[in-house]
């Protein structure tokens, strides 16, 4: 029953969205906003469940001493500053001048900024180092990728400003967007639509039970 | 002298410069900026020494990673003090969106979904705090959300940046009335789905607490039948792909997005088919729109380093490949240093 349970769950909740999209009135429009509703308290739930998960382990790391233990004691820490910083400020916790306003402001966002920025650095580095003419297709990437990284800026708009209108670099970088690029994309979109369709199909039939923590 | 000293001398050195640029901002001498002439002898400088690194390779000499780092990191960090000014040059899905939001009549509602965190703010809050002084500005009614956790507090700053601009101030905009922030959702695509039918059933109370049917503003806003113009602002799932495909696809809400320049050319697709009303990408984009608002912000003062940084990731690809082509093939393949 453990298996069948949520195997037979899956199916009637993937039944019912895929009626429900096609025939959105009574019973199916009903039963899929059910659906929708339990969906948002379970993930909810999950949430709850996510992060007392993460301090268990954390927890565990620290007390046995494994390896790089000092980053889940920082996790630990961290953690529980927010959640008494918003306790104690109440209801209002969000509000402009509270503690957890402040950590919010001044210290999640710099650090979250800061972590996404050093991808600059990388992206720079492995572009000098690995991004070459080895072949006909490689050279193709490096000049669209030229002609965008410069078009998509204005100093590109600048110095092509002599150009007769419709051929500035920011024109060409647009046609690379909408034209090459766009077709990729939408083949590449309609490849991994027929797989969801597919893998999906497989789930409600239940042939497909890697979700419920099992093999075939 | 050893690497680790280095990097601690570099280091250092940084800390020391945004100590001071700190006290002298603190201090009330103004932020330090450097004067057109200055501006244009640094550019030339670092155009020069690129020049020299160029010809070093030609000698079979390649840098190491850490020059790139430091390159980047100046092509990056020193415009921002400079005082040069670049012409914008919108482009067509930038301007639909401008042009979607303009042709709406006063009081129409706009719906904004924030569903970005601040990792991607610094590309999505000019886009934001534009969108949003536009609309302010134009006497459109703005409904905020978000479909990240962190999403609502971001509209909550943006508001707050816009109403440092008195012209919006003296218009006298209440919260509930002229615009409200209805917070958090958790659910993903499904929040979308149940919007379709009830906006309450999602957003029993806004974010501050205030139950639905106490707030002006949307009290008859029933589902996106009464929404006249969506914008999503999205960093990543959920966001502007699931936006289209439940609220666009299945709800027929004009709906107009703002991406990181990452994400946004996923979107061209979306665009070309017209389920997308503008496209605002990237840092590029928000330096566009502010153009078209004829407003300066952060977009259009952060663009500066981009343009530079482009350049300089321009220049060491080109000088990658003349290491590759001139004798440094095997080594520069493997992407050793010297």
């Amino acid at each position: 029953m453990r298996r069948e349970i949520p195997l037979l769950i899956t199916a009637i909740v993937g039944i019912v969205f895929v009626i429900a999209y096609f025939i959105p009135h009574w019973p199916f429009g009903k039963m899929s906003g059910w659906f929708s509703d339990w969906f948002s308290i379970v993930q909810g739930c999950a949430i709850i469940l996510g992060a007392l998960n993460l301090m268990k382990l954390s927890l565990i790391k620290v007390m046995d001493r494994k390896e790089d233990w000092g980053y889940a004691a920082v996790i630990i820490v961290t953690f529980l500053i927010v959640v008494v910083s918003g306790a104690y400020e109440g209801e209002e916790f969000r509000n402009p001048g509270t503690s957890f306003d402040w950590l919010y402001q001044f210290v999640y966002i710099p650090l979250s900024a800061t972590m996404f920025a050093i991808l600059a650095f990388f992206v720079a580095s492995a572009s000098y180092r690995a991004f070459r003419a080895r072949n006909f297709e490689a050279t193709l990437l490096l000049i669209a990728a030229f002609f965008v990284m410069i078009g998509r800026v204005p100093v590109g708009y600048t110095l092509s400003s002599f150009m007769p209108e419709g051929w500035y670099l920011s024109d060409l970088a647009s046609w690379v967007m909408n034209v090459p690029q766009a077709a990729g994309q939408r083949a590449i979109m309609i490849g991994i639509g027929l797989g969801i369709v597919s893998t999906s199909l497989r789930i409600i039939l239940g042939l497909e039970r890697s979700h419920i923590g099992g093999g075939d | 002298m050893s690497t680790r000293a280095k990097e601690l001398v570099a280091l250092l050195a940084i800390v020391v410069l945004a100590v001071i640029a700190y006290i002298r901002k603190v201090g009330g001498a103004g932020p330090i900026e450097f004067s057109s002439t200055m501006s244009v002898v640094v550019i030339c400088l670092i155009a020069l020494s690129l020049l020299w690194i160029l010809v070093l390779t030609i000698k079979g000499r390649l840098i190491g990673r850490r020059v790139v780092f430091i390159y980047v990191g100046v092509a990056v960090s020193l415009p921002l003090f400079m005082s040069l000014t670049q012409k914008v040059s919108p482009s067509p899905e930038v301007i639909q969106l401008y042009d979607a939001i303009t042709e709406l009549p006063e009081g129409s509602k706009v719906l904004i979904s924030f569903d970005y965190d601040p990792p991607s703010a610094p590309e999505l809050q000019p886009m934001a705090e534009s969108i949003i002084r536009l609309c302010m500005q134009r006497d459109l009614k703005v409904i905020m959300m978000g479909l990240w956790p962190q999403g609502p507090q971001q509209a909550n700053l943006a508001v707050e940046k816009v109403f440092e601009d008195t012209a919006i101030t003296n218009k006298g905009l209440k919260y509930g009335v002229d615009y409200v922030n209805l917070g958090f959702q958790t659910g993903n695509e499904f929040v979308i789905q149940r919007m379709g039918s009830s906006f309450e059933s999602m957003f029993s109370t806004d974010y501050e607490g205030t139950p639905y049917q106490e707030l002006p503003l949307v009290r008859n806003v029933k589902n996106f039948s009464n929404i006249d113009y969506s914008v999503n602002l999205s960093a990543g799932f959920p966001g502007t792909v699931e936006w289209v495909q439940v609220a666009v696809d299945r709800y027929g809400v004009q709906l107009g997005a703002g991406n990181t320049a990452v994400q946004a050319p996923q979107m061209y697709v979306y665009l070309d088919a017209g389920q997308l009303k503008g496209l605002v990408g990237g840092m590029s984009g928000a330096s566009e729109f502010e153009d078209l608002a004829e407003y300066h912000g952060k977009g259009t003062k952060y663009m500066l380093s981009q343009s530079f940084a482009h350049v300089v990731v321009i220049a060491f690809i080109l000088i990658g490949n003349v290491a590759f082509f001139l004798g440094g093939r095997k080594s520069a393949l493997k992407g050793q240093e010297p």
